[in-house]
């Protein structure tokens, strides 16, 4: 059969070449990729060197962030960014568990539809909108009704005494808990939802109601991944930068009480960075970006690697 | 046997794996010009995988290889300087479910195979050509910029036949390629498939006899033997494999013993 | 969730049927805080913002404290300027690796890409910012839009190449077949027929990528740095919504205070509306 002139004249071999560039290309991407998230770490580490020459591991935990005396230590940074994580985490991880398991298991599909899109959407609020409703609406809520009301109800602990300013660790914490909540609600209803049918209807089977069957079988039963949730929801809240610059009050100190003012390791760096001067001070911050970044890489790590074992075997 | 030196397509000694389980074993075979062969035998008899192997498809799932040689015009096609490309160019395929490209007009999935220099005039009067063979012209001649997805089933299986020979191919290997259409679109094909047989060597896998007996010239009857390796029983003349089969189990499967 | 004792046979089943009904308002109270949270929060900024906002506010630059009128003119164009660079930065890269992800998904090198870009996605905004400071920033010893378009591509990074990945790996591989046994070549069948398929599902990734870094702040400090003045060239630094929002809020002034509210409003419904418009792409209407 006469085969056509713009058949039988292609350069097989041309376009066996390119589709050979082509894949290396796309290898390539791949390769560039990683090469990137590499530089992100060998750049930080270069760049606190000489903090880490001058200070060592006595960064981590001396006491003292003086810029004027040249003094670095980290540990009221850590301090500040580890309580606020944990009460956002607290907060968020109960509530976000319950409404994963309301969304997964009780809500009918048009309520859990638009209900988890909404829910969604808070993850979707800048920061910086956070930060300023923080500043104005929940640090004056807090110096006036929420502080005053948590002391004189818990005022016996620690956590609970001192002078409420309203900006603080305790407001720090409640928008970091709002601002993770989308994450551990998310992500622990994909869990929920990927629990075969199986347990669920042999636990209603023998009779147990609805409640029970999700409190004793579904969540139980999804807790690797939640875990996985609330670690992940963690790595945000460590991190987190603006809305807890803005609501923190900015003090390197160690306070036991949750309404004092206090630092973070990301704060630092967005409100000193730019003003920083002096080889040591800057590396010094790039330091607590290089901690920030080896804690989250370890804590998003562990959270996906939970995950993935959950949600890949599923499908 | 068909089997003769001038057959445009002839495949031998092959073995195909996936990974490390052999799907096919020692098949040699011969598809004869102008005429209709046709692959049975129960399913996991190995019939898709050497259909696949025929024109290099079966190699792009993960882990696929192939053994042995498959020899277009007397040139081995894993061996020789036949690339890839070429050689689906020159051997065509329809699969089981139509697969009209989604995002492409009727006309578009025509001519998705055509060199992109072609001017659209020449496109126009292949893809004419192309749908006219595939008696599917009438049919959409006043909808050709319509999504392809919008055709009937019957309808997107003989686009996709169109589709295959607008590149002029000298073999078509079709795959099952009515098990999911109702019966009267099933005829057409089938109606198609002798018709193009005036043209090109057709080489179509089935697991329905009946279809086997009406459609094809040539019959190769392929069953897995005890590792589950599929195997080529006998081949030969159509009326000759349903009248007097040379081998025990042809006779069985023909007769509806299993499978 | 100590609500729920062990069944015994002496329980009146009205009780255990109250427990559930509780238990399940309880966690429909929770669901719904989240939906308030937003509905609160976005009610404020609407509130405060719809009040501060005017033509002025939208097209002049801004001006010192005190003096009447003013507005984020610049950093609007600059926060465009900055999220388009980064678009055009990040969109082939995260494309093309989620194309290999989707074409060698299996071995060592593509889980061990898939894993980076999950825990990438999880690296604090702050700490790219860095980065892209002591690699675009210090080295030439002056801040520029760029190096924020940078940082902001690398947090855009994960979202597209997973989804992409997850895209092209949803078009059945019975098209990707029929296009490579029509004759194509890898490139061409990827190019016009497997890419064009996937591409709602592509554009919905770009899409929540681009809101991810719209309203992203930490990062701009030190690298946009921020500008008083018109500014469209990438290499000089360059006003930014977000840093003017964050900038006007922890100011002493009660006028900036208002333009905060403004801006954050603007932020707000940027996001929101991107998030939308990525729903809609995937909505099966949109599809044909």
């Amino acid at each position: 059969m006469p085969r056509r002139e713009d058949m039988k004249n292609r350069n097989y071999a041309a376009i066996a070449a390119a589709d050979r560039v082509f894949l290396l290309v796309v290898y390539a991407a791949a390769g560039l990729f990683v090469l990137l998230v590499a530089m992100l770490f060998v750049e930080l580490v270069h760049g606190s060197w000489p903090s880490i020459v001058a200070f060592k591991f006595k960064f981590l935990w001396t006491s003292e962030w003086n810029p004027v005396t040249g003094q670095f230590g980290a540990l009221p940074l850590i301090y500040g960014t580890l309580v606020t994580s944990l009460i956002a985490i607290v907060l968020a991880g109960f509530v976000g568990i319950l409404a994963a398991a309301y969304l997964a298991e009780f809500a009918p599909g048009w309520i859990a539809r638009p209900l988890g899109f909404v829910i969604e959407l808070l993850a979707a609020v800048p920061s910086v909108v956070f930060g300023l409703w923080g500043l104005f609406v929940l640090a004056p809520f807090v110096r006036t009704v929420l502080g005053p009301f948590l002391q004189k109800t818990l005022g016996f602990l620690p956590l609970f005494q001192g002078s409420i300013s309203g900006v603080g660790m305790l407001t720090a914490g409640l928008i970091l808990a709002l601002m993770v909540l989308p994450t551990v609600t998310a992500i622990s209803r994909e869990v929920i939802v990927a629990i075969g049918s199986d347990l669920r209807e042999a636990s209603m089977s023998l009779g147990a109601t609805k409640w029970e069957t999700v409190a004793r079988v579904v969540i139980p039963a999804s807790r690797v991944g939640i875990f996985g949730a609330i670690v992940l929801a963690l790595g945000r809240a460590l991190g987190e930068t603006i809305a807890t610059t803005m609501v923190i009050g900015n003090r390197p100190e160690i306070a036991a009480s949750l309404f004092a003012p206090s630092y973070t390791l990301a704060s630092v760096i967005a409100n000193e960075f730019t003003e920083a001067n002096g080889t040591v001070y800057i590396s010094a911050l790039v330091e607590l970006g290089l901690l920030l970044f080896i804690v989250s890489f370890l804590v998003n790590a562990m959270a996906r690697l939970l995950l993935w074992a959950v949600l890949r075997e599923k499908s | 046997m068909s089997s003769s030196d001038t057959a445009p397509l002839r495949v031998i000694d092959l073995n195909a794996y996936y990974g490390t389980r052999q799907a096919v074993a020692d098949v040699t075979m011969s598809f004869a010009p102008n005429a209709v062969t046709a692959l049975m035998g129960p399913s996991g008899c190995g019939k898709t995988t050497i259909l696949r192997c025929l024109n290099r498809i079966h190699e792009i799932a993960p882990g696929a290889y192939a053994r042995g040689q498959v020899l277009l015009d007397g040139e081995d096609v894993y061996e020789s300087h036949i690339s890839v490309i070429e050689l689906r160019r020159r051997v065509g395929m329809v699969f089981q479910r139509a697969n009209p490209f989604p995002t492409l007009s009727i006309l578009g999935n025509v001519t998705a195979g055509l060199s992109r220099n072609v001017p659209s005039s020449e496109k126009m009067r292949v893809a004419e050509k192309a749908l006219r063979s595939a008696a599917l012209w009438d049919e959409v001649k006043d909808k050709l910029q319509k999504p392809a997805t919008a055709l009937s089933g019957g309808q997107q299986q003989r686009l996709c036949i169109a589709r295959a020979l607008a590149v002029e191919p000298e073999v078509l290997l079709m795959d099952e390629p009515t098990s999911s259409l109702d019966p009267i679109s099933t005829l057409s094909i089938e109606e198609l498939m002798t018709a193009l047989a005036d043209e090109y060597a057709i080489v179509v896998v089935t697991h329905n006899m009946q279809q086997a007996a009406r459609v094809s010239d040539y019959s190769a009857f392929m069953l897995a033997d005890e590792h589950g390796v599929g195997r080529l029983i006998e081949m030969d003349e159509t009326t000759k494999i349903f009248t007097k089969p040379s081998d025990r189990r042809t006779e069985d499967y023909i007769t509806g013993r299993f499978g | 969730m100590a609500t729920a004792r062990p069944a015994r046979a002496t329980d009146p089943v009205k009780f255990r049927h109250a427990v559930s009904f509780a238990g399940a308002a309880v966690t429909a109270a929770c669901a719904s805080l989240g939906a308030i949270a937003l509905l609160v929060i976005l009610g404020y900024v609407a509130l405060q913002g719809f009040r501060a906002i005017n033509v002025a506010f939208l097209t002049q630059l801004p001006v010192p404290v005190g003096e009447p009128g003013g507005g984020v003119a610049n950093g609007i164009v600059g926060t465009l300027v900055t999220v388009g660079v980064a678009v055009l930065i990040a969109t082939p890269l995260g494309l093309l690796s989620g194309l290999f992800l989707a074409l060698f998904g299996r071995g060592w090198f593509p889980e061990a890409v898939r894993f980076l870009s999950d825990v990438l996605s999880g690296i604090p905004s702050i700490a790219i910012g860095l980065f892209a400071y002591t690699l675009l920033v210090a080295p030439f010893r002056h801040f520029s839009a760029l190096s924020a378009s940078f940082a902001f591509a690398l947090l855009m990074l994960p979202l597209i190449l997973r989804t992409s990945e997850e895209a092209v790996r949803s078009v059945p591989r019975a098209i990707r077949e029929g296009a490579l046994a029509l004759g194509l070549s890898e490139f061409a069948s990827t190019m016009r027929i497997v890419l064009p398929a996937a591409r709602p599902a592509i554009i919905t990734g770009l899409l929540l990528a681009i809101a991810r870094v719209t309203g992203e702040t930490a990062p701009l400090l030190f690298t946009a740095f921020g500008s008083q003045f018109w500014e469209l060239n990438p290499t000089q630094p360059m006003a930014q919504l977000p840093l003017q929002v964050f900038t006007y809020a922890i100011s002493p002034y009660q006028s900036w205070h208002q333009q905060a509210w403004a801006g954050a409003l603007l932020l707000i419904l940027a996001v929101l509306v991107l998030n939308v418009l990525a729903r809609l792409v995937l909505s099966p209407k949109a599809q044909r």
